[in-house]
């Protein structure tokens, strides 16, 4: 099982972070490292792309969840970038479709935190 | 363990016991996927069962950890597929209370019961906890 984890600085102090594989109970940790690391150095707006993510389960949602939790409270929000349409289904069910913005590009989730 | 009745007579049946850590939740999830092939399922209906069956898995991991497996055993009809997912919690029977309402009102299950058609779980603390979860083709 694989989970690629890549992060970038963007425009105006925003960062994305891109995630590849699948994500749970195993590799989520991983993820959470990442995103948390880069929260600890100060950087409060995320876009999280799910774009190249096969697979995510409930500690992958948990991870994305304790995050924008940590951003919003310095201010900050995390948009995610996903057009799988089955991990749709995920964020529609468990109603966090209404928590998160999600975005068909990155363009679009970046200039959302604008 | 109480097993619901089926309306449906049983073409198989596949056991799978695997050891109660994260890094073989995938091999359930693939191994169910492969069973779930051999109904008539769309794409995403398997899907579904894949997530239903990890999110079995990862709630036994985490509502009981230091258990030594799972046992998974599909029973594979012509046209649904039921799974059971136990662990074996039995020595700690004073926290089945607290692991039986965590059980119910975790992301996890409710994720479950959003994908499978039916869903039940026992908690019996001399023999651990069963999901007896059910997909049907085309529901």
């Amino acid at each position: 099982m694989d989970i690629k984890v890549q992060v970038r600085a963007s425009d105006h102090d925003a960062y994305v972070v891109e995630l590849g594989g699948e994500i749970d109970v195993y590799t989520s940790p991983k993820v959470k490292d990442a995103i948390m690391e880069l929260i600890d150095r100060g950087h409060y707006n995320l876009v999280i792309n799910l774009e190249k993510v096969r697979y995510i389960d409930s500690t992958g949602l948990g991870v994305l969840i304790g995050a924008l939790k940590r951003v919003r409270e310095h201010g900050g929000t995390v948009n995610l970038v996903c057009t799988n349409p089955q991990i749709k289904k995920i964020f529609d069910i468990t109603g966090l479709v209404k928590i998160f913005g999600i975005y068909d590009n990155e363009q679009d989730a970046k200039k959302a935190l604008a | 363990m109480n097993v619901p009745a089926r309306s449906e007579a049983l073409v198989g049946t596949v056991d799978l016991r695997i050891p109660s850590e994260p890094e073989w939740v995938a091999v359930a999830r693939l191994a169910v996927s492969a069973i779930a092939n051999r109904l008539p399922f769309s794409v995403e209906e398997i899907e579904d069962v894949k997530l239903a069956v990890a999110e079995a898995c990862t709630t036994c991991i985490q509502d009981s950890p230091g258990e030594h497996f799972i046992d998974i055993t599909c029973d594979v009809a012509e046209r649904s597929l039921r799974i059971r997912v136990r662990d074996h919690a039995f020595e700690r029977s004073e926290a089945a209370r607290p692991r039986a309402v965590a059980f119910s009102e975790g992301l996890g299950v409710f994720i479950i019961q959003a994908l499978m058609d039916d869903v039940e779980y026992n908690v019996d603390p001399k023999s651990g906890t069963e999901l007896v979860m059910t997909k049907r083709v085309g529901s």
